[in-house]
Formats: structure tokens, sequence, C-alpha cells
């Protein structure tokens, strides 16, 4: 497996997110995702098409279906089971659906994906 | 800095056309980015659903219920609203527009959307104080305080407008007679039985009609008192609407030079004979026509904010209406040309007992018109049929019962909807009842299908209920019913329908998923998860040799190459070809199952086993072991050929013909592996007996002693639809070649995620026929072209993920945190 957790670093911004590194960005297809299993929670890392990245739990607000397993389109996933439209930056349902999913910071940086926990 | 642009008239079609604009931002900024807006309304309201005018004169709904956009919207994209005080004069000259107010108001582009007034027949007395038209929110307003007041109200017009006025008032508790100038009601939208129908059911409600009369003077003081007419009778009334027609709003434009005749003349990008001043809604004639509906005015709106928004790749060119008449309890439906003329054919059927009417008229087997009343569930139906013009020869000795009578299951006797009461359940799969629909619908102005999909669910799982949620929707929004656009888009990121993408991938041999979009202009980067699965199967169809298939494409289904389960478990169902297994191949699959606890095993409706509840980083182990014991991917999850499903055949059976297994495995052989629009399944009976339910699968072969009868287009889920008889052949080699040649024709021409059923009913039997049984080069050039893309199709997914490909899909990342 090509994970690790021992890089961590401060974000400057907040000076509380704490920067994990998790997968090589090309380990990821354009508009497609991984699935990162922590002991807590699965998440899901969306890459776009401009190799954006973003992270949430991989859970629909709606029946829980994993949103991971989505079709990515523009900077939203459709999750697999009921077809809702999830924002991936905000994690809020588009549309008149009404939820939100918890999202975390993720940013590129030489080619490595990095997710903040708090 | 931005252009300026000026609406004015703040009603239905103007304000959709600016909605329409916001739509091509390209930032995700509010308003537009290309113009700063000014609208311009007569009335002191913000934009509302006119269409809504008559359920508040009824008291169902409030004012408010109807307001589409709310000052804050207008506030929000950064629209300068003038409301009450009307443009009076437009100077072209000055390009500029004059309100009453004395504002002059630069334009750069302007929009005309000034609706319709109501005609007020000329006759003496007519601007007496309570006669009035119906045609706004103060109409409606005087209407109802006339009501609290006075008792006798008299609706001059038997028309659709008339029959909604007369049943609000009467509601509102108003003793109401209805006049109208000739002998029957609604008669641009019914023919004479159906017009009686409906008066009856009026009458019993205790509304009170005369017909044949012609008013000829309003009597009255200072108020209206009493009608008179050319016979000289006279009806007693405090209060008169008149509802006889209405008259495209063209005075300023005409004031300014645009030319006008019935309404203001524009092109098929909506513009006026000023290229910089377009029109839209009822004040515009276009092609000679007038339109008083909503939904062509919305389609106009969506091609004028196309042009304005400089994507002028969209034509509007006219539409085809159909009628609703919004009174609560009443169902009752028209389109097209409803009265026969010469060479035209009429189906009918009628019974007045139970209040039914259907009548349908064809010429050459098309449908022309159709006229409802009492049952209305399948007027969305017709229409469709008669916009697609579709070839009813086939099905013409049933097409009176309904498309229900092709078998629909889950919704019991539930025909006519507007009497059934709000709770009744309409959508199985997501429990929404018709109350919960009509209310989403007034509540948020909804007009389309796929808006009511999107609010409330209904119809949106399984779409058996369809057609009661279209029927609920004409119904509740009556004449606006958007059911039917000229052509339905594949989403909304393109305006081009799936027959348009179809061919521009054929005729301009677009290969790749971005040549398409840019070839037909999406208006998104990378589509949408309704879109771009569809680009995906048809290029592969299309050039299955050349055509990289694009996994981020395909449903997770066909991603992961098993079926996706509530919990996120994937289900497995290795392939029988003929429904055949042997001990080893039953051993190997318990083995499987031993090694990665499967939690539960099922035995399929076709004819095969089905692993449930494996984990997804499972999946390829599991595929090798299945793989090494001979097995290949069921494609039990995918778009694409399920299974060959066969009885026990001739070997055993003593009434079995021909060798009907061994043909249902050569067929499993010589399809498995293809990708469809939809799911596709087959089956082989030994005889007439069926056993293998030949007759409701997309193909199927019933051997008979003298040969095979071949079967298409046959469903046995949502919509249970019995096959059509292809034709007969004598040979399994003819068998294989029709059937590679059928499904072919099908996975070339049919629309993503239409299945063989509703493919075959949409282009007709015949045509089918044609193109596989009389033309025998075009039947063997398709088998052949089916065998072509098969070689690339038949590799199986297990074995290749089994052996390691795509394995980012499977393996999940792990941290500790």
């Amino acid at each position: 497996m090509n994970m690790n957790a021992l890089k961590e670093e401060l974000d400057g911004d907040s000076g509380m997110d704490v920067w994990t590194e998790v997968v090589a960005l090309d380990q990821i297809p354009q508009l497609g995702s991984r699935v990162i299993a922590t002991d807590t929670m699965n998440i899901a890392v969306f890459r776009t098409a401009s190799d954006e990245v973003f992270a949430m739990k991989d859970e629909c607000p709606h029946k829980k279906g994993p949103l991971s397993q989505g079709i990515v389109h523009g900077t939203s996933v459709t999750c697999p089971l009921h077809n809702w439209k999830i924002d991936l930056a905000s994690g809020e349902a588009l549309g008149p659906d009404e939820g939100c999913t918890n999202v975390f910071s993720a940013k590129v940086e030489n080619g490595t994906v990095y997710i903040a926990f708090r | 800095m931005k252009e300026k642009l000026v609406l004015i008239g703040n009603g239905m079609a103007g304000v959709r056309a600016l909605e329409e604009l916001f739509k091509h931002n390209t930032s995700s900024d509010k308003g537009s980015d290309l113009y700063d807006i000014t609208v311009i309304g007569a009335e002191p309201h913000p934009n509302y659903n006119r269409i809504m005018l008559s359920p508040v004169l009824a008291g169902e709904q409030t004012i408010n219920d109807i307001i589409l956009n709310t000052s804050e919207w207008y506030e929000e994209n950064g629209i300068e609203l003038v409301t009450g005080d009307p443009a009076i004069e437009i100077s072209r000259i000055q390009k500029s527009v004059i309100t009453e107010s004395g504002k002059n108001i630069h334009y750069d582009r302007l929009l005309i959307a000034t609706g319709s007034t109501p005609f007020i027949i000329p006759v003496p007395g007519a601007d007496k104080e309570g006669v009035l038209g119906f045609r706004d929110i103060h109409d409606v307003q005087t209407m109802v305080k006339a009501s609290r007041e006075y008792k006798k109200a008299v609706v001059i017009g038997g028309g659709l407008l008339g029959l909604e006025a007369a049943n609000g008032l009467m509601k509102q508790g108003m003793d109401v007679t209805v006049v109208h100038l000739l002998d029957s009601l609604m008669e641009r939208q019914l023919d004479k039985p159906a017009s009686a129908l409906l008066k009856a059911s009026l009458e019993t409600r205790g509304m009170k009609f005369l017909m044949e009369a012609s008013t000829a003077e309003i009597v009255g003081d200072k108020r209206v008192s009493s009608v008179k007419f050319a016979d000289g009778s006279e009806v007693e009334a405090d209060l008169v609407v008149m509802a006889v027609g209405i008259r495209p709003d063209i005075e300023l434009a005409q004031k300014a030079g645009i030319h006008c005749q019935r309404g203001i003349v524009v092109n098929d990008t909506m513009q006026t004979f000023d290229p910089l001043i377009y029109a839209v809604g009822e004040c515009v004639q276009h092609r000679n026509e007038c339109y008083g509906l909503v939904a062509p005015l919305f389609e106009q709106a969506r091609v004028a904010a196309n042009h304005l928004a400089q994507v002028g790749s969209t034509r509007y060119i006219g539409s085809m209406t159909s009628t609703k008449l919004k009174v609560t309890g009443i169902d009752l439906f028209s389109a097209g040309e409803f009265n026969e003329e010469e060479g035209d054919e009429v189906l009918q059927m009628q019974d007045v007992a139970s209040g039914v009417y259907k009548k349908l008229v064809l010429k050459d087997n098309v449908i022309k018109g159709a006229v409802m009343f009492g049952d209305t569930m399948d007027g969305t139906w017709y229409f469709s049929l008669m916009r697609d013009a579709t070839n009813i020869a086939d099905f013409r000795r049933t097409i009176l019962f309904g498309q229900h009578d092709l078998g629909d299951a889950g919704h019991g006797e539930a025909s006519a909807v507007m009497s059934l009461p709000d709770d009744a359940e309409i959508c199985g799969c997501n429990g929404v009842s018709k109350g919960n629909i009509v209310q989403a619908i007034s509540k948020n102005g909804i007009f389309t299908l796929d808006e009511v999909r999107a609010h409330t669910k209904a119809s949106s799982s399984c779409g058996s209920c369809t057609g009661l949620v279209e029927s609920i929707l004409a119904s509740t929004v009556g004449e606006g019913y958007d059911a039917t656009p000229s052509k339905k888009a594949v989403c909304a990121c393109t305006d081009c329908s799936h027959d348009e993408v179809i061919d521009a991938i054929k005729d301009h041999e677009l290969k790749t998923m971005d040549a398409v979009r840019q070839f037909l202009e999406w208006k998104t980067p990378d589509g949408c998860a309704a879109c771009r699965p569809a680009l995906n199967y048809y290029l592969l169809a299309r050039w299955p040799e050349e055509y990289q298939d694009d996994a981020q494409s395909r449903f997770i289904n066909e991603r992961a190459h098993g079926n996706i389960q509530k919990d996120g478990t994937y289900s497995v169902v290795p392939r029988m070809f003929g429904g055949l297994v042997k001990p080893n191949e039953l051993r190997a699959i318990a083995d499987v199952c031993d090694k990665f606890e499967v939690p539960e095993m099922k035995v399929t409706g076709g004819q095969r086993i089905d692993l449930f509840g494996v984990k997804k980083e499972d999946l390829p182990a599991m595929w090798k072991d299945l793989t090494d014991a001979g097995f290949v991917s069921g494609h039990a999850y995918g778009k694409a050929m399920r299974t060959v499903k066969t009885c026990a055949g001739k070997t055993w059976c003593r009434f079995g013909t021909q060798n009907s297994t061994r043909l249902g495995v050569k067929l499993e052989e010589l399809t498995w592996g293809s990708y469809m629009q939809h799911k596709f399944k087959l089956a082989v009976s030994g005889c007439p007996r069926n056993c293998a339910e030949a007759t409701i699968k997309d193909f199927g072969v019933v051997c008979v002693d003298s040969g095979y009868e071949l079967h298409i287009g046959g469903n046995g889920g949502i919509k249970v639809r019995v096959t059509d008889l292809l034709c007969k052949v004598e040979t399994e080699e003819e068998v294989l070649e029709y059937c590679a040649a059928f499904t072919q024709k099908y996975r070339e021409e049919a629309h993503y995620l239409e299945r063989t059923a509703p493919w075959v009913e949409r282009v007709g039997l015949t045509y089918v026929k044609e193109c596989i049984l009389d033309d025998e080069a075009e039947r063997k050039a398709l088998a052949e072209r089916f065998k072509i893309s098969q070689k690339v199709a038949q590799v199986d997914p297990w074995k290749e993920r089994a052996d390691g490909q795509a394995s980012h899909e499977f393996t999940p990342l792990k941290i500790a945190g």
C-alpha cells in the first residue's frame, strides 16, 4: 500500500489543521476517487478534471451511500444509490435535496495529496 | 462594461428568459455576467404564476402561493425592478424606453414580453362597474371581493378560461351562469360528445349554461344589473366576467414601428424586425402562430436567452400543444386536430354510464389529434405518440385501452387521477402521495416532470408511475404543462436530443467524448452523471474497435463489475451459459463463498447464483478463484446482455421440440459481454408451453416442430409487455443471425436507458421488420457489425481485474486517525 501517515505538518493559515499525506495524485483517476479507511470512518478523496482534489466523509447525507463510488462531474459527485448530487467543496446536497456531508480540507503539493484533520 | 438589457413585461415568459440567461453565466455570480438588467412591469407585483389564477379564484390557493420570483430574487440577481409604472414608449433612435412616470431607460438590447390583454366585447355598457376580464391578480381580487357582496355572476365565454372562472366563482359561493355564443363548450379543444359530457358534469355541480346566446348589452345604472341578449332575453347579474379570448398586446411595439401582424412578428431566434429587440411570450407571432400556453413560451424564452448569451445554437421551430382543464375533479384532455377531416380515421370509445369518452383521429396510422374525458391517464402517452409521429398500426386494436392495457404493475385501477383523494399513493417506490405532488407543484411553481422528480422524488426511481405523475402535473398546471417539449434533451448539459447525439457521432465521425461535447456545444466541461454514461455508450457502440472505454463515465456497477448493494457491498453473479452448471463449478462457487464468507447466496430468476455481501476489496481475489474454475462475469450488474433462460429441453422433456437448451447456450455464447443501452435478456423455450417465458424477454425464441418463432421487445419488469412476433425461421443458424441483427439494430439506434420494449413501441414493429426481415443485405450487415463489436467486447472483465487491471478501484488506502 502506497500510504503512510508519517508526514504531518501544520497548516500556516489556521494553525489548527494537521495535514496528512494520503496518496500520490496520479493514483486517483481524473474524475474519479479513492477511499481512505481511517479508524473512525471512510473518507473519499476526489480528483476533478482540472486536478483539484476534495475530501469528504464517504457517506451520502441521504441514505449513507458511498459517495466515492459515484460519478464525478465538474466539482460535484452523484451518489450511486439514489442520484443525489453533492457539492465536493461544501459537502452540501445540490438542487432541491437538503443535507450535508462532512468535508475535509485537501490540497496537492508536488504531486502528493494531503488532507487536513482537526 | 456590461451591456444594458431592458425587459418590458414582468411576466412568466420574460422572467423565464432572464432565468435561462443566468444559466449561461461563466462565473458563479448571481445575475447575468453579460448584462445590467432592468425589468419594467405594469402590475405592482413581482412575477407570479398566471396559470394558477384559477385555483386562487377557487380559493384552493393564495396569491402568495403563486409568486414565482420574490422581490429578493430581483435584488439578489442585481435586477432593477420597476413595478406599477408601465412602459409607454420605445424610442428606437435613442434606444430607450419611456415609462408612464417619465423614466427614460436606455437599452442595448430590448426584450418585449408584454403578453396579452383580455378581449372585452364592445357592447353597450361594457364599461360599467362589475364588468371585467380574467387576466391578472387585480381581476381575481375584484372577483373575490364581489363574491362577498353579490350573488349572481355571468361569465361570457364557454372556453377554457371562462369555465375556470365560472368554477372559481361558484366555489366562492356565487350563482354562476355561463353564456356561450356557440352550441358546444370549449369548441376549440373538444369535439361535441366530449363537450356534452363536460357540460353535463358541470351542470351536476350547479353551473348554469346559456348556449348560442349572443350578448347584446350590459344593463345597469353605475353597476351592472343584468345582461341582455340579441333575442331580447335577459339574465340578472351583479358581476360579469368576459372571457371570450385574449389579444397579443402589441401596442407598444406597433407604435415604435416594429413589424406586427396579429402579434409582434419574430424569427426563429425570437428577434423582431429590429435585431436589437427580441420578443417572447403571448405577444409574439412566430411562423404565423400565436401561443397562449406556457410550454411554448418557455421554449421561446430558452431560445431568446441563448441568443442573448451569444450561444446561438438553438432555434425555435414552433410547438405542438395540448390542453387540460383545471377544474378539480374533471379529467379532460385534448391535443392536435381532434375533428376528423376527409381521409382521416377515427378510433372512439364511449361509456356514458361511467362518464368516459376517448377519441383518436388518425391519418395513415399516425395520431393527429386526441380528445379524452373522464379517463385522461393516457393523454400524455397519446401526445408523445403524436409528437413522435409513431406508426401505431401494430397496436391500434388496443390503443384506446391505453398504455395501461399493455401492463403497468403496482397502480391498480388508478386512471381518473383527479378523482383520487389527496392521500392516494402515487409513487410506490418513494411513498409520495397525490397531495404531496400537487402541493410541490403549486408551492414551487413547477412545470416539468423533471422538476416534480427533483422536488418530490415521485417517478424518479422505477418510473412506473410516470404516467400518473404527468397526469397530475397536467391537471394541476392545466394548459401550462410542459410535458412534451418539441424535443427532449439528453440532460441539462445540452439542448440536443439522444437522436441528435447518435447521428452526430455517426455523421461527423466524432470519436471522443470531448469531440462530441465540443461539436454539440455542451454547456458543461465534463457532462454529468446522466450524459456521460450515455455518450460513453454511444461512442462504444459506434466505434467498437477505436473508442477507448472511459471507466469514470460508467456507473459504479460497470466500473466495479458487481452490483452495488444498499450497504455498499457488492453482489457477484458468475455466468452459467443457458443455465447449465456442472458439479465442479458448483463446488468452486461453494468454496469461494466459504473462503470469502459470503453472507447470502440466492438462485436468481435468470437461472444462476447470486453471491451477496461481498466487500469491494475482496472482488478481484474472488474473481481469480471463479475464473480459475472456468467462469466468466455474468454482467448481472450492467446495461448489458444478462442471461439466456432455457427450459428443461428436448433431452428430458416429453414435449420438447428442437434442441432448445443447446440453442440457448449458443445464443449466450454469441451475445455475452455485449454492452447495451439497458439490460437485455434472452430466453429459449422448447415448445409453445413456453416454460422459459420467452415472450417477456428482449429477444425470445419459442421452438416449434417446424422451426423457431422469434419474438422481440418483451419485458417482465416495471411494465409487463408481451413480445411482438418478429418472424419464424427454420434453422439454428438463422436464429443466430436474426438475433445478432436485431441486437445490433437496437444497440445502434435506441436511446440510452431505453429498453427494447419502449424502443419497439417508439419506432414501431413495422420499422424493425423492414430492417431485419425485408432487407437481407441490411440484416447480414447488422449481424456482421455485431460480431465485430463482440470481438472487442468478449474479454472477461473479471479475469482482467483478477490479473491486476484497475487495481486502484478495489484498493482502499489506510491511515490511522
